[in-house]
């Protein structure tokens, strides 16, 4: 990844600890991984053990397992069949379990959509969408940002009583976004209007923009905790022979520790991106028009009116805020996962 | 002011003064070796400031390390400062008024808000359907995701998959959860109706009567929930070490008790890890709460943070808000404290 990096030592010293990475990370992944699968296999399910001899176990293991594949799965497939479902098929009993429209693939109507053109013409989505993907961009990219720059201060820089300024950012982890929730609306609203319009003449107020709604969750305490411990952990020897070279800090971070701590950084943004999609209680309070709300706010508002009169149209628009979501963790669920784990077994 | 900060001072006061202080021993390693070269860089700069002026000067400021620790950590700090740390104060402060938002001045009311609150039923009713529902939905999500990691962890094919699509639930929209679980509780035609009536048992009123909406919304949040305590579970089956089975078994264990001589105090720091971290969580549990039930019905469903919320921006009651707000935070410091103590006596003892 520095291949931009002019700087032969550095790279040599980089590819030299990404070929030890990669020994270790084989050897790590070993206890989990197929290649030591017969020896971790003799230990925990010994030959003569009835858990292994006797297929009867396996047979349960799998059977709980289908129970609690069916026990998740069955209302996120309610939910996507609900929304192909006609009126007369949302109120039949006993429910409909196919939908009319999936059962003759090649009919008239086949793909049966009409639930969600009714659910897209009922509430402005497409702004919704739009709304949600610039709060999800700006809060994500905002607490990428300060969670390197802070975690690089933290980890490289030097500075007096750098200890007590860390701990300081650490108690903001102690105050949570619900406690705050009055008191940033006040200060972004009433505080701020009666501020600017004192000093300049104008009002500002952040309640139903665009930065009102990220500009709080913008700053990240866990971010700079976790970014920090990966940069940490990153190879001395390499950065201090591009510091030799004479690489600038900010050289450094682009070019070196951010490249090199690539897959921490891919898994806090993917967490920080569904936080930020997913965000509900802040932009409720802090929205006043249709135009300003992302799509957990539209939706809420959709089935307060809907509500429980026309199910089919509800849960179509239910599935425009979590499909996008299942497809990214179809798409990086290894991430993700281990990602989470790792944090909370190695915190 | 900044210019003054003569770097080479400056790396040598903190240099011997920080150093030891840090985490990982490589940092203060690191640090030196690489003085010198700042030092070489300052004075570079310094040479040229004559010749090409404001730019080097700019650049001197720039490259020194103090700065740009400051300039790294500004954004960060000054958000916080506005966004977490001013507001909790504003909220205390707050919570000592009497204001609707409205008039132009908050009345100063001194604790009557505090007073109010602990002085009311509807209050009590609150703390006590917070701790039911902290109670229900933490029990509820940390046994059944341990349970379900115990299985992930045989080896068992498809597993993997299964991890995956039970974790799912966590990442999703709780507003969008709790829409599709609402057509599931449809005493009519929800599924639930449906699968119960298969084992000849009648629906019960689930959101309409106050008892069920409790255990409804508990349903809702652990089934969300599971997959996080499972994954994380499953994370800590993995990391103990098998010669301890090896061992357990050689005395003559059977499952049960290697179960619970083995694993159950090897993953002593994930259990502490899983219930902070879930009991956190269902504290600030908002977005199920206030889909589903609104609070309701009477109240049954509201805790302490749908509370927060209720007096703050439905009745408009800043001060109420505000003091209930303060009662939250209180709650989840104690929980974060008592934490904190008993990890610090687990690391004493370990």
């Amino acid at each position: 990844m520095p291949s931009r990096n002019p700087l032969a030592a550095a790279r040599t010293g980089y590819r030299a600890w990404a070929d030890r990475q990669r020994h270790l990370g084989i050897a790590a992944s070993a206890p989990t991984g197929p290649s030591a699968s017969p020896a971790g296999d003799d230990i925990s399910h010994p030959k003569p053990s009835l858990l292994s001899r006797l297929p009867f176990d396996r047979l349960l293991g799998y059977a709980l397992m289908l129970i609690l594949t069916a026990v998740m799965i069955v209302p996120l497939y309610w939910m996507v069949s609900g929304a192909f479902k006609e009126y007369a098929e949302i109120r039949a009993i006993p429910p409909v379990w196919i939908p009319q429209a999936w059962q003759n693939p090649f009919g008239p109507d086949a793909l049966g959509f009409g639930n969600f053109v009714e659910a897209w013409n009922a509430a402005p989505f497409g702004r919704f969408y739009i709304n949600t993907i610039i709060i999800t961009l700006a809060g994500t990219s905002g607490e990428l940002i300060n969670g390197c720059l802070c975690a690089y201060a933290f980890a490289f820089l030097r500075f007096p009583f750098k200890t007590v300024i860390f701990v300081i950012i650490l108690m903001a982890l102690m105050i949570p976004g619900e406690v705050t929730t009055l008191p940033n609306y006040i200060s972004i609203g009433s505080t701020l209007r009666s501020i600017t319009s004192n000093l300049l003449g104008v009002e500002v107020s952040g309640i139903n923009t665009y930065w009102g709604i990220f500009l709080p969750a913008v700053s990240t305490a866990y971010g700079t905790f976790l970014i920090r411990q990966a940069f940490l952990g990153l190879p001395r020897e390499v950065l201090e022979a591009a510091r030799l070279e004479g690489a600038g800090h900010l050289r450094l971070l682009w070019d070196m520790v951010i490249p090199m701590a690539r897959p921490v950084l891919i898994t806090y943004a993917l967490i920080s991106a569904v936080a930020h999609w997913n965000a509900y209680l802040w932009p409720l309070v802090v929205t006043r028009t249709q135009e300003m709300r992302p799509l957990t706010v539209g939706i809420s508002y959709l089935f307060d009116t809907e509500g429980n009169t026309n199910y089919g149209v509800v849960m179509a628009a239910t599935c425009f805020v979590v499909l996008p979501l299942i497809l990214v963790f179809i798409w990086a669920q290894k991430f993700i996962i281990d990602g989470i784990a790792s944090g909370a077994t190695k915190g | 002011m900044l210019q003054e900060n003569d770097p080479t001072v400056s790396r040598s006061a903190t240099g011997t003064g920080k150093a030891g202080g840090q985490p990982g021993g490589a940092d203060a390693a690191s640090a030196r070796p690489s003085g010198p070269l700042t030092g070489a860089e300052a004075g570079g700069t310094t040479a040229a400031t004559a010749v090409t002026g404001r730019q080097s000067r700019f650049q001197k400021l720039f490259r020194s390390e103090q700065t740009l620790f400051l300039l790294f950590i500004l954004p960060n700090l000054v958000l916080f400062t506005t966004f977490s740390f001013w507001p909790l104060f504003f909220n205390v402060y707050l919570s000592l008024t009497s204001w609707n938002f409205l008039t132009p001045t908050r009345d100063f009311i001194g604790l009557d808000n505090y007073r109010y609150l602990f002085g009311n039923n509807e209050f009590w009713t609150v703390m006590r359907t917070t701790l039911i529902y902290t109670i229900g939905a933490v029990g509820g999500a940390v046994s059944l995701g341990l349970l379900s990691a115990l299985l992930l962890n045989q080896k068992l094919k498809f597993r993997t998959p299964v991890r995956a699509m039970i974790f799912a639930p966590t990442l999703l929209s709780g507003v969008a959860i709790s829409i599709v679980w609402f057509y599931i509780f449809d005493p009519r035609v929800g599924l639930l109706r449906e699968m119960l009536g298969w084992i000849g048992v009648g629906s019960p009123p689930w959101l309409r009567d106050p008892q069920w909406a409790l255990v409804s919304v508990i349903i809702v949040y652990v089934w969300k929930n599971l997959g996080f305590a499972a994954v994380i579970y499953l994370a800590g089956l993995q990391g103990i070490p098998k010669d301890l089975y090896e061992a357990a078994k050689v005395d003559g264990a059977n499952a049960f008790q290697r179960f619970f001589a083995v694993t159950w105090p090897q993953l002593g720091s994930i259990h502490f890890f899983v219930m902070v971290t879930s009991i956190l969580g269902t504290l600030q549990s908002f977005d199920i709460i206030r889909t589903l039930t609104a609070g309701g019905p009477v109240n049954a469903t509201t805790n302490l943070i749908y509370y927060t919320y209720q007096q703050s921006f439905i009745n408009n009651n800043a001060g109420r808000g505000a003091s209930a707000a303060m009662v939250l935070f209180a709650v989840m410091l104690a929980v974060t404290v008592i934490q904190y103590r008993i990890s610090e006596r687990r690391t004493h003892y370990a």
